[in-house]
């Protein structure tokens, strides 16, 4: 290089500008959200860029109750066949659209029959919809369902412009209208998705930002290299082991903490498909064997810095819906091996556990797999690409599976699909009479404490059965630059936006 | 010279032809569903079979394939399985993203790669060979992973001085554009100038001792007139082929940058395409890529032609 060239070099580095921003906020997020149209998006950070741009009927506070948002308040009838809503006054959707029962109709109608739609399942107990005045309406259902309540609280509650929603069709998700805080303005694919503040929202008052831009930077240490820079205001998903460098590290940055609704764990093939015919899915003392040697806690403290939280059943321990009798087990490596003799494997068993091929996952495994060897499990583990992984999973091609799930907000959707002889993910294959008498009921309680006790008698039932071994629970941790205020973590991981101001 | 142009690219529509079936069958030898890859935790059995209609999954793989190949013909790549967006589409927004980064790396290349070479060549045996080797090697062995992860720690972090990630579009603003870009093309572009550095440097030692070479010094032509007039001018030939070759590199090393520095590009489209098996998106981007990757060696061939008169009227 020459020296003439030296000051536009100077010029080129300097003149990055890192201050100087009014109240727009940058999030990084861990990966490109899908096809922005609620009925058909399916994506974690899909619901991520919704929690300001689409509002829902309900919405949840971190300790998971139910709270109004476009719905101000609702009932069940006595036999929990019916719920009945009293909509908000005054809300209009980003088209100017006045917000009312019947576009709440409508939106249910397009949830339900739309081909695309992928709510269908979550809104298959509405059978009938009353429109009963301009804000008010009645959902009849099919059967008991009071976990249509907590599915309002997501995306099948999510209110679309019902006029936009027929005029674009499945195409909606170029150019979304809902009715949230933020209007969509822009988006590249895999870049970046920009949304403006509306200003005719019914809780205007609450809202900071000028505008919100989400960036999707897969990778855990450039997302935060970013928050770091200060070209990211907000990151989702910090990795747990960068927690200690983060908070030890100055610079500002605060770490806002939620443990996740979801869980990860190990699923046993017990009766799906011809491999369901092994020994690992006809003797459930061999996975009680292997749950007793695997010490949860040490899977958290070697892979997660401690960070999330160890389990040992679908709720974490931060739930409500948690067994308390049945707490996360201490590891026993005798009694581990005592139960496989009297499996008759007094000299061990070999186990074949498929895994996601991302580090975490395969961290986990490693860690299970030397666990194990000491109560005499040889565990093999075969990593795979996860929509690999998935497509054996279903078909019934495994013995175990490391895997997990995201969770949702009512205890219905981590439990019911998984383990019910019909349930539709219920790769396990397993099949048991009075859970699955359990679960059904539980689904037409609307008493909490009543229900609770419904899921804490499937507890007992399976956790001798173990066909799904839990082993923890994700903590999210989002990860704020100096100046950003009012932010507050959720279970389910989502970025509400109320609230949050940049410090000038 | 029109003629030729024309024979070469009558020849790459077999070449053109051939990779798309290569990528197209090899593709679905991929296990995993595209449909329960998108579904992910929600699996409707109904939505799913609606879907495999949709795109047409259910079809026998040579009809797909005709399909597909029809389509193309009228410029209809087909529909991203994740986003609903055309492939069209989604190709024209990366394409500039990643032509820009692949023009700063090779700026980077050429502009390290080739005086390097040239130097140590002139310099043979002396301490500014040795370094220009070593660094040269350095430039090779490294990661870009590493390198890059490490450029992102230090400016970014350390020193804030540039963008640690993201791409902003040149015409919206150029400055910023350029800023964001120079890590990502510096990273690229190292390993390329290693490459070009040593081919520059054998090129240039094979030409040196030439007879014309001594021809023109004992005419007592100035050594700077030798070297960059009748020594670098031979040997450029090699080293033209060599950056038409280097541009499949940059596309592939593209692939891993964009990573790295979440470059909305090319690469990054391309791998998350085949991780969300988003078929119609992978065979548009590899059908963009061959057609580049031809015109790339074409333009070699006639840029020797024009370099190398003895080659005109062959």
């Amino acid at each position: 290089m020459t020296l003439s060239r030296l000051p536009l070099a100077a010029a080129l580095l300097g003149a990055t500008a890192l201050g100087a921003q009014a109240q727009d906020l940058r999030i990084g997020l861990a990966s490109d959200a899908d096809v922005l149209d609620p009925d058909q998006s399916r994506t974690f950070v899909g619901r991520i860029v919704y929690a300001s741009l689409c509002d829902k009927l309900v919405d949840i506070t971190p300790e998971l109750e139910i709270v109004p948002q476009l719905a101000t308040d609702w009932s069940f009838n006595d036999d929990n066949t019916a719920l009945t809503l009293t909509l908000r006054e005054g809300v209009t959707f980003h088209d100017g659209t006045p917000f009312d029962a019947e576009a709440v109709a409508r939106n249910i109608e397009r949830s339900q029959t739309l081909e695309e739609s992928r709510r269908k399942s979550e809104l298959s107990s509405i059978e009938n919809v009353e429109v009963l005045g301009d804000h008010q309406i009645r959902l009849d259902l099919g059967q008991p369902d009071v976990t249509v309540l907590a599915q309002l609280a997501d995306r099948a509650g999510m209110m679309i412009s019902p006029d936009a929603a027929d005029e674009a069709g499945a195409d909606f998700g170029s150019n979304p209208v809902c009715s949230g805080p933020f209007s969509f303005a822009e988006r590249v694919a895999q870049d970046r998705i920009v949304l403006e503040a509306f200003d005719d929202y019914w809780n205007a008052d609450e809202i900071h930002l000028d505008s919100v831009t989400y960036l999707p930077i897969p990778d855990t240490t450039v997302r935060l290299a970013n928050l770091q820079s200060g070209d990211l205001d907000i990151i989702d998903r910090l990795g747990a082991t960068d927690l200690a460098q983060v908070q030890g590290g100055g610079g500002g940055i605060t770490v806002e903490e939620a443990v996740s609704l979801g869980y990860q764990g190990i699923t046993f093939n017990v009766d799906n498909g011809e491999r369901g015919d092994n020994p690992w899915g006809n003797d459930a003392r061999l996975r009680r064997a292997l749950s007793l040697a695997v010490g949860r806690g040490i899977i958290n403290d070697v892979v997660f810095n401690g960070v999330y939280r160890g389990g040992n059943q679908p709720f974490p321990p931060t739930s409500p819906w948690y067994d308390e009798d049945f707490p996360v087990p201490e590891r026993d490596v005798e009694a581990a091996r005592a139960l496989l003799e009297e499996a008759g494997y007094p000299d061990g068993i070999d186990l074949e556990v498929q895994v996601p091929n991302r580090p975490e996952n395969l961290q986990v495994m490693q860690v299970v797999q030397s666990m194990a060897s000491e109560a005499g499990i040889r565990v093999s583990i075969t990593s795979k690409e996860f929509a690999s992984m998935l497509q054996d999973q279903s078909a019934g091609a495994f013995t175990g599976s490391q895997v997990g799930w995201s969770g949702r907000i009512d205890p219905d959707g981590n439990i019911h699909q998984f383990l019910t002889t019909e349930g539709g993910i219920n790769d396990s294959g397993y099949s048991n009479e009075e859970v699955d008498r359990l679960l059904n009921e539980a689904r037409t309680v609307s008493d909490d404490a009543e229900r609770k006790e419904l899921y804490d008698e499937a507890r007992a039932i399976l956790n001798e059965d173990l066909p799904i071994m839990y082993l923890y629970h994700q903590t999210w941790l989002t990860g704020l630059a100096e100046g950003v205020e009012g932010f507050t973590a959720y279970p389910d991981g989502m970025m509400r936006l109320e609230g949050v101001r940049l410090a000038e | 010279m029109l003629s030729f142009i024309l024979r070469r690219l009558l020849i790459a529509i077999p070449t053109i032809l051939l990779i798309s079936v290569f990528v197209f069958t090899l593709q679905k030898l991929l296990p995993g569903d595209p449909i329960l890859a998108m579904a992910g935790e929600e699996r409707d059995p109904a939505t799913i079979e609606f879907l495999r209609e949709k795109y047409r999954l259910n079809d026998p793989i040579p009809v797909q394939y005709v399909t597909w190949v029809g389509n193309a013909l009228t410029g209809d790549l087909g529909i991203s399985l994740r986003t609903n967006q055309p492939v069209l589409e989604l190709i024209g927004q990366k394409l500039p993203v990643t032509i820009q980064l692949a023009t700063m790396a090779m700026i980077f290349a050429l502009v390290i790669g080739i005086p390097a070479g040239i130097l140590s060549a002139i310099r043979k045996g002396t301490l500014t060979d040795y370094v220009a080797n070593v660094v040269a090697l350095s430039g090779l062995s490294i990661p870009n992973f590493w390198l890059g992860i490490m450029l992102i720690l230090l400016v970014s972090v350390k020193w804030q001085l540039l963008p640690a990630s993201g791409y902003v579009p040149f015409g919206e603003d150029p400055l910023r554009s350029i800023q964001v870009m120079l890590m990502p093309a510096f990273v690229l572009g190292t390993a390329l100038a290693a490459t070009l550095m040593r081919h520059t440097r054998s090129a240039m030692l094979s030409v040196l001792t030439s007879d014309y070479v001594r021809t023109a010094r004992a005419k007592g032509l100035s050594e700077r007139r030798v070297i960059l007039r009748h020594a670098f001018r031979n040997a450029l030939t090699p080293i033209v082929t060599l950056s038409a070759l280097l541009f499949g590199e940059l596309i592939a090393g593209a692939v891993l940058t964009e990573q790295i520095f979440t470059v909305p590009g090319f690469g990054k489209l391309i791998v998350d395409a085949v991780f969300t098996r988003d078929y119609a998106v992978v065979q548009g981007i590899v059908l963009v890529t061959a057609v580049g990757f031809i015109i790339m060696n074409l333009l070699a061939d006639v840029a020797y032609v024009l370099l190398n008169p003895r080659l005109r009227g062959q």
